[in-house]
């Protein structure tokens, strides 16, 4: 397994090493600079060249972005122009609120989704199991943000049970926590779920084919235990893939749901850093999200394992 | 023997016959899912042909004194706070949508095929472009768009790049993994054996075996170009205002939610049927072209 880990994190820096150019590439494509934003329109060539030169953004490409690579290694992800505090600070501020809504969303999703999938897998072909999966296409057809705003003309506006927007943290009160948070993570979550049904249910499907499972009702053990532990267990690894995969949609979802919610999370951070221009800001969240998303798949991977013993990376 | 089997690898592929197109149609039309799919795909395509028949109004054209009126005979879907009428704005916003991820499936398809084949044939630029791919599949597709979008600023042309190099490296992935099989047969060993050129192995032997997969892939990627767009039209890095695209639609109608429902349904009900549409396309062309799902649902 030490081994197997080793290579896998070495192959992973050439990919970091491309999503950091990509990253770098993309945002200083963007036309017109920070020194313009900050100083306005009225504001002189002289001003422009000196905030320009306080800022390093008179430097060649090349020599900022290796300045940009050298912070990095050091855990240094630059600075924000117009919150005036280090990315990472910023990042941190907005991890919060994030972190609770892809969490609970992902729960929601689960929940629900494994025992519909695999319920809609032991009774194929019956109306069960095609109401379930017509509920899962439609959950994979509709726009997280489009059922956000459904559920707030539902239950703020017309039932008046819930608040319409906002964020309050954990520490004013779980249950206040929730009653904010509850209708984005359904939102996002509904298609997360969408997807982690319909993988459960192909999965299930599959192995239960196999002869183990066969020999397993035939020695008369209970329905719900061959389902669950002989079936569920061997279908697991592509619906962990699945589940695994799910963290970049669940954030690229909270990007938009945080925005129809109005929650102070990453998702926001950025669409804002993007109408200030804060270009250090954008680079270096994205980079985050895309560091988190490539070692979540590396933990996937190395589940495998443990779910299934049948995959040993050693021998491999 | 051996010498007649190798003439038959080499030779260009048979044109179908007319049976075969009979049995395939057959088979279409059998799978309920396809059906269905195309139903609704072909609906809304109708209505991004025939929009200006559709409807008198024009989707720019503001009247004050109509504001916020609800759906009634005049304004089936009501009209939004400039007066314009959303059943207009709707009918000509699926142009945006169905135009956008037409626009994207064409590119990443050519793309993301030309880009699957090379790395499969060729193993030095393989270990290049799948690190390059990896990292760009690293990036939440909406985030790299959003990212893309802010360079290049909010145009219909610049979403359709972006969504482009969003998604070409799913297709080169999917088409990547088939097209690797397809290398390692005998058959592509024997075409070589007889001098056959790499060009032709690749696009006369190789490709034309990752069409199904490439169809089925192009498919999902439209609905995902369309949930995308309308997502970026929604917060405001996708189609600029005062066209009308569905995202903007509803971005348009999320101030005045609680006095007008009807700018917040519909254009999401329009996202719904076009997406539900095409997934329903997409799954029901798995089971007919790729034979491994097809076993595992029945």
């Amino acid at each position: 397994m030490g081994g197997y880990l080793l290579k896998r994190v070495v192959s992973l820096l050439p990919v970091l090493l491309v999503v950091a150019v990509v990253d770098f590439i993309i945002i200083h494509l963007t036309p017109g600079d920070p020194a313009s934003v900050i100083l306005g329109a009225q504001a002189t060539e002289e001003e422009l060249a000196k905030l320009r030169e306080q800022l390093g953004l008179n430097l060649p490409i090349y020599i900022r972005f290796f300045e940009w690579i050298g912070g990095l290694l050091q855990g240094d992800l630059g600075w924000s122009i117009f919150m005036d505090k280090p990315v990472t600070e910023a990042i941190w501020e907005h991890l919060g609120p994030t972190l609770s809504l892809t969490i609970m969303a992902e729960i929601i999703a689960i929940l629900f989704a494994i025992p519909l999938g695999v319920m809609a897998a032991n009774r194929r072909g019956t109306w069960m199991d095609q109401t379930f999966m017509t509920f899962a296409l439609l959950g994979i057809s509709l726009p997280s943000f489009w059922i956000g705003l459904n559920l707030i003309l539902l239950f703020a506006v017309q039932l008046n049970w819930l608040p319409a927007a906002g964020y309050q943290p954990i520490s004013n009160g779980l249950l206040n926590h929730f009653k904010y948070l509850i209708m984005p993570a359904i939102s996002l979550g509904i298609m997360q779920g969408a997807l982690i049904a319909r993988m459960t249910r192909s999965s299930m499907l599959e192995v239960l084919n196999e002869n183990y499972i066969r020999t397993a009702e035939a020695k008369g053990l209970k329905m719900w235990l061959v389902t669950y532990k002989h079936a569920l267990r061997n279908a697991f690894i592509p619906i962990l893939t699945v589940i695994g995969l799910s963290f970049a949609t669940l954030i690229g979802g909270a990007v938009v749901t945080e925005t129809v919610f109005n929650i102070p999370g990453i998702g926001k951070l950025i669409v804002n850093s993007v109408l200030r221009r804060d270009y250090e800001v954008i680079q270096g969240t994205v980079l985050m999200i895309a560091a988190a998303y490539v070692l979540i798949n590396l933990i996937v991977d190395l589940l495998y394992a443990y779910i299934d013993p049948r995959v040993r990376y050693d021998k491999s | 023997m051996e010498t007649s089997s190798v003439t038959i690898a080499t030779s260009q592929p048979v044109a179908p016959s007319r049976h075969h197109v009979r049995v395939a149609m057959n088979r279409f039309f059998a799978n309920r899912l396809a059906v269905s799919g195309s139903i609704l795909v072909l609906f809304i395509t109708l209505i991004c042909v025939l929009a200006p028949l559709l409807t008198s109004y024009d989707p720019l054209e503001m009247k004050v004194q109509d504001r916020l009126k609800p759906p009634s005979t005049s304004h089936w879907f009501g009209t939004d706070e400039f007066g314009r009428d959303v059943f207009t704005r709707v009918v000509y916003g699926s142009r945006i949508s169905m135009g956008v991820g037409f626009s994207v499936v064409v590119i990443t398809s050519i793309v993301g095929l030309l880009f699957g084949l090379y790395s499969a044939y060729y193993r030095r630029l393989d270990n290049f472009l799948m690190r390059i791919n990896d990292g760009l599949m690293a990036f939440p597709a909406i985030l790299l768009a959003i990212a893309i979008l802010a360079a290049l600023g909010p145009k219909m042309s610049n979403v359709i790049i972006a969504l482009s190099v969003v998604y070409i490296p799913t297709v080169a992935r999917a088409i990547r993994s088939v097209a690797i099989t397809v290398r390692e047969q005998t058959y592509i060993e024997a075409i070589h054996a007889l001098g056959g050129k790499s060009w032709r192995v690749i696009w006369l032997h190789i490709a034309p075996n990752c069409l199904s997969p490439l169809i089925v892939q192009a498919t999902f990627i439209f609905a995902y170009a369309v949930i995308t767009e309308a997502s970026l039209s929604f917060l405001g890095a996708g189609t600029p205002p005062p066209e009308p695209s569905w995202g903007n639609i509803l971005n348009d109608g999320r101030t005045i939610m609680k006095q007008a429902w009807w700018m917040t349904v519909f254009p999401g009900l329009s996202i719904m049927i076009t997406v539900l549409g095409l997934n329903l396309l997409g799954d029901g062309l798995r089971d007919l072209l790729d034979p491994h799902t097809n076993r595992a649902k029945k």
